[in-house]
């Protein structure tokens, strides 16, 4: 791998942001790469000005505001919400808008894309089979009746129902569990931490009557049975979901531990 | 069949294994671990029945066991469905074949043939 460029941040950069706060300089090292056009991964550096708030996802956008234009990098919301940013930083899948630069005690930043997806070109991995994986777990309430015509009520649910399956609503499609799983490292037909934990959060939802049919899609020789309790899905969920533990409880039903 | 069911099958069968595997071992602690792969011991362990028995079945036991997590592993290795029937048609013939190569010697040791 070798370095293509460096650049440092104009005097006149530098100083708009004193204004401000404390300003420190980091080197930002992005992983670039174009596997379409046979282009392997090179890191370009560039040297960032930050205050103790700037967040990793601000400092790319600083190099393709300042430097390079052309750095390809995935994000919409910059507050954890819509799932965009996921990228190992420093080692480490995590979102980029959610990560300050300041917490990494480093002055070295390494971004690079999120393992076990195909990259598109640098940060911006292809989605596809997490979102192919995501519908198959039919996330949606199955039920014959609907709560929505005008002669029907909601469905009433108690705060413990509703405890059941609450964090994993939570999730943001990030894909940062899957890309810190170790079976989705070399089984690519492996349905992934993120899809079983969205069927748990159905399965575990007491207006639903759809828990067979995900029972039966995720009962498969690609499916459930190959998590071999890492954790590590768990560990790096930016919004507290624990798929972890939602495919112990799955297992639970198909073992029979469960009803 | 199923993965559930396959995997209730590696589950209990390594319980079982557990299980049998502690009994060969406080069998082995009746006498001294020297004695106990004297000639005369081994073959006496064959000749009784309920002890070859059980080694029998820690053997079919073990067999599954192995060859399914091995199955699994490969599974996990690659992809493909020529492979994938390969792998799941290949661990259970290595299971058969592991079971009658040491049913076969059970017997053999137990009718004393050797
Ligand atoms: C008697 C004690 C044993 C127990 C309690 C036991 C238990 C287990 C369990 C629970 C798993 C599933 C792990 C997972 O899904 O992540 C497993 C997998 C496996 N076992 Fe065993 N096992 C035992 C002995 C053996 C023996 C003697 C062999 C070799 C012949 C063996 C070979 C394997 C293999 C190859 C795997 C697949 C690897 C994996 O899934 O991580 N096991 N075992
Ligand atoms: S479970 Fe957590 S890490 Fe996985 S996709 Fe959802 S929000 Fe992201
Ligand atoms: S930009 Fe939306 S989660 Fe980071």
């Amino acid at each position: 791998m070798a370095v293509v460029e460096t650049s440092k941040p104009s005097e006149e950069l530098k100083s708009n942001t004193k204004t401000t706060g404390q300003t420190n300089t980091i080197t930002l090292r992005i992983a670039r790469s174009n596997p379409s056009e046979g282009q392997e991964s090179t890191f370009a550096e560039f040297q960032i000005p930050v205050q103790k708030w700037t967040t990793v996802l601000e400092a790319i956008l600083y190099v393709k505001q300042n430097f390079d234009h052309s750095v390809a990098v995935r994000y919409s919301c910059r507050q954890a919400s819509c799932g965009s940013c996921g990228m190992k930083i420093n080692g480490k899948p995590a979102l980029a808008c959610y990560t300050k630069v300041s917490e990494l005690n480093s002055n070295v930043i390494t971004v690079e894309p999120m393992n076990n997806f195909p990259i598109i070109r640098d940060l911006a991995v292809d989605f596809k089979q997490l979102i192919s994986n995501h519908k198959k777990m039919k996330p949606f309430i199955i039920r014959e009746d609907s709560e929505v015509t005008p002669e029907s009520k909601e469905f009433i649910q108690t705060p413990q129902d509703l405890e059941k399956f609450l964090q994993f609503s939570y999730c943001i499609k990030c894909g940062l569990c899957n890309s810190a799983c170790p079976t989705m490292a070399t089984d690519e037909s492996f349905i992934g931490p993120q899809g079983l934990a969205q069927a748990y959060r159905y399965v575990a939802d007491n207006r639903d009557k759809g828990k067979d049919e995900r029972l039966k899609v995720i009962d498969d020789s690609h499916g459930i049975w190959r998590c071999h309790f890492a954790g590590s899905c768990s560990h790096v969920c930016p919004k507290g979901v624990d798929p972890a533990m939602a495919i112990q409880l799955l297992r639970g039903y198909l073992l029979g531990f469960r009803k | 069949m199923r993965e559930s069911i396959i995997m209730k099958i590696h589950y209990g069968t390594a319980l079982g294994a557990v299980a049998l595997v502690a009994v060969h071992i406080l069998m082995r602690m009746s006498q001294k671990f020297s004695d106990s792969l004297q000639y005369q011991n081994v073959i006496a362990n064959y000749h009784f029945l309920p002890y070859a028995l059980m080694l029998e079945v820690l053997l079919i036991l073990l067999s599954v066991h192995g060859f399914n997590g091995l199955r699994v592993i490969l599974l996990e290795l690659k992809q493909g469905s020529t492979y994938e029937k390969m792998i799941n048609y290949g661990s259970l013939a290595a299971m058969a074949v592991l079971i009658a190569y040491g049913s076969r010697t059970i017997l053999m040791a137990g009718m004393g043939v050797s």
